[in-house]
């Protein structure tokens, strides 16, 4: 498969809650193996794409696609949201973290791997009666879930309660649990936000490294520019609802629209503005 | 009020005589206000039918004096005691002492269930208190699936019970299948009844859940009493068969198990028999628990407790997941049922009302959601402790309820207030419940 086909392509996407469009007339794709970050201001809908995406909104019109390795195609609008997960292998973590707050680092990390150990249990019986296959099976989830623990930082953290995790652990062990799902695309809902400096430069290299070494495309939203423009390889930007801009972090940056979304100017305002500041 | 400089004041909640005394005046008058028509004054229909009343002072007047010096007493223990939240370091010695009569609370307590129908052979009271007490444990390690583990409210778990004692009932008298055929019979039966109970409540959560599951244990019971032709009705379903030791029977007959033993008959034997029964039959149900706690099947009930979107994020069916936690609840549910048929030999649907629910529920609750141990210390404690206030003839509910609001207070989340990891890397760590979820359906 060649990296050009795109991981997942959304088409002419809507979302209307009443009479607010949230996101109109939307199309954007996600390149295979790159990293694409989705900005715009506060209530530009970027939020509601997400939710579009992984399933927890059903899109009012357009097709959300996600094209396997395969070349096969499936629908995202039309899957419930934990079939998305299960079948489309879609991750995503949450804006405001939701982790297991009440199960360990460790057990936060199993769960993610529910479907695979399901089926390794044979449905409960085989684990039931402690089948060798199944304790196999449990043996190298736990494997997996050390080798997601150490890659960010927590394997001394293992035993420890979620909840009771520093908030910046929190962030990084939410991104752990997503990728135990071994998903083929990764959404990730503002990870910088909350995050020192030091914290954001970490979660950078966590990204960076998390493409490099793994058959994972990143879809992040990000207010976080320094952690956009050092890892991202395509941005998308939104504002009110539609998309104003998207190229290669430089030439989003340079682009006078978004720089007056993000000003609240007007374009020839900003044009101005921009013209002086060089 | 005493001043800052008049005296030390350890902290905001330490206040002056002024404060406490009237604090407690407050409470003598709302003590006054509520009892003036209580007890103040006492009313009696006379023989023609008319209404005599006689005033009672002195009662009126202890009652109050005594909630006055009662919240003087209180406040001055409270001020003692420090604030709720206050972390008391406890001596290393008596910290692991305690830490080791914690971890032998559980296998002293089974050795000496095994040994109860040995030490109290003779005493048939104990005996089936032990078994009613064995019941609820059951009952309440099967609950503890539904409403400790998947963190969905059940009111209605009596339906189940009721579904699994019917089911041998009806399937002993009309069909005269052995005890041993129908129990697993009555558990698939429950189990049905649970999936059924659980499909139209999947949506809905908290408060919503419990009014439902409530509805469907009344409705259980309602179709127990008016569908006559099948249940018997009111009048409810005799002469159900007492179970036999794999075909040999209890009896004094000369295929009993005493003749065929050599020994004589001795209608303890039966008991002892049941005991050991619904001993097992708990053992199952703990064991099958524990078993499913450390499978993926129930770190998904754990973690749908936790948060629900977020498995629904991880790729987790929540429907199938609720559904199997209401089934395999509903299954032990329908085992306990089995048996309290079997020992009762006679059942009716006054034995499923809803009080039954509400006790098995707050067996649960009060032994710390998700606790196995907790929950078969808080039936020891409801079933056992509720023999024990016995004495107090018509205050026995009275101190039972004020008990049950202490202890509560005392410790808001359970007897056992902490969570164990179903799996851990280098050492197992009870998490705090302050950091376990309830569930919000």
């Amino acid at each position: 498969m060649s990296s050009s086909v795109p991981i997942l392509a959304v088409d002419h996407l809507m979302m209307r809650f009443g009479g607010i469009i949230a996101v109109n007339d939307l199309s954007f794709s996600v390149e295979r193996r790159q990293i694409t970050a989705l900005i715009g201001p506060n209530g530009a809908g970027k939020t509601t794409v997400f939710n579009c995406i992984t399933g927890f909104y059903k899109p009012t019109a357009g097709a959300i696609r996600l094209i396997q390795d395969d070349g096969s195609e499936m629908q995202l609008q039309r899957l419930n949201d934990f079939r998305i997960s299960k079948l489309a292998k879609v991750a995503r973590t949450f804006q405001n973290i939701r982790l297991f707050p009440g199960m360990t680092a460790l057990e936060n990390l199993m769960v993610a791997q529910h479907n695979a150990l399901m089926r390794a249990s044979g449905l409960t019986l085989l684990g039931l009666i402690g089948a060798p296959s199944w304790r196999r099976a449990e043996v190298r989830a736990v494997d997996l879930a050390k080798l997601w623990l150490d890659r960010v930082g927590l394997l001394d953290r293992a035993d420890e309660a979620a909840g009771n995790l520093a908030y910046g652990d929190q962030r990084r062990l939410e991104i752990a649990r997503a990728m135990c799902t071994e998903p083929a695309l990764l959404c990730l809902d503002e990870p910088a936000a909350g995050l020192n400096a030091r914290e954001s430069a970490g979660l950078s290299e966590l990204l960076l490294s998390i493409r490099a070494d793994h058959a994972t495309s990143i879809l992040l939203i990000e207010h976080d520019m320094s952690v956009v423009m050092e890892i991202s390889d395509r941005i998308v930007v939104m504002d009110y609802g539609v998309k104003i801009a998207e190229g290669s972090p430089q030439s989003v940056r340079d682009d006078p629209k978004v720089i007056a979304a993000y000003l609240g100017a007007d374009e020839n305002e900003a044009v101005a503005v921009m013209e002086t500041g060089t | 009020m005493t001043g800052p400089a008049s005296g030390p004041v350890p902290n905001s909640r330490a206040a002056g005589a002024a404060f406490i005394f009237k604090k407690s005046l407050i409470s003598a008058l709302v003590a006054l206000v509520l009892f003036s028509l209580m007890i103040g004054i006492r009313t009696e229909a006379g023989s023609t039918g008319q209404l005599i009343y006689w005033t009672r002072l002195p009662e009126l007047a202890t009652m109050v004096l005594t909630v006055f010096f009662g919240s003087i007493v209180i406040e001055l223990l409270r001020q003692w005691w420090g604030p709720v939240t206050t972390i008391r370091i406890v001596p290393k010695p008596i910290a692991r002492g305690l830490a080791v009569a914690r971890r032998g609370v559980a296998p002293v307590l089974l050795i000496f269930t095994f040994l109860v129908p040995v030490i109290f052979y003779n005493q048939r009271y104990i005996l089936d208190l032990g078994i009613l007490v064995l019941t609820y444990v059951m009952l309440g390690w099967g609950l503890n699936v539904v409403v400790g583990l998947a963190g969905l409210l059940d009111l209605g778990y009596v339906a189940f019970y009721a579904v699994g004692a019917y089911s041998y009932a009806l399937l002993a008298t009309n069909f005269g299948l052995s005890f041993w055929i129908c129990l697993p019979l009555a558990g698939i039966l429950a189990a049905l009844w649970g999936v059924m109970l659980g499909f139209p409540v999947l949506r809905l959560r908290g408060d919503y859940l419990a009014i439902v599951t409530l509805a469907f244990g009344e409705i259980i019971r309602l179709v127990i009493i008016n569908w006559q032709s099948l249940t018997g009705g009111p009048n409810g379903v005799s002469g159900i068969p007492r179970p036999s030791l794999f075909g040999i029977p209890l009896t004094p007959g000369d295929d009993g198990l005493a003749a065929r033993l050599g020994i004589e008959f001795s209608p303890t034997h039966r008991i002892v028999f049941l005991f050991y029964l619904i001993l097992a039959l708990a053992l199952l149900t703990n064991w099958v628990t524990i078993r499913l706690r450390r499978l993926p099947i129930g770190r998904a009930w754990e973690a749908l407790r936790e948060d629900e979107v977020a498995c629904r994020a991880l790729g987790i069916n929540t429907t199938t997941t609720k559904l199997t936690a209401f089934a395999t609840g509903a299954m032990f549910g329908g085992f306990a049922g089995a048996f309290f048929a079997t020992r009762q030999g006679f059942i009716s649907p006054e034995s499923f009302t809803f009080q039954e629910s509400a006790l098995v529920l707050a067996i649960v609750v009060l032994g710390g959601m998700g606790s196995q141990l907790g929950v078969a210390l808080a039936a020891l404690a409801m079933i056992g402790g509720f023999e024990l206030f016995r004495g107090f003839d018509q205050y026995r509910m009275l101190v039972f309820g004020i008990a049950m609001v202490l202890l509560m207070i005392w410790r808001p989340r359970g007897l056992i207030g902490h969570r164990a990891p179903t799996i851990f890397l280098r050492h197992s760590q009870a998490i705090s419940s302050d950091l376990v979820k309830e569930g919000a359906g």
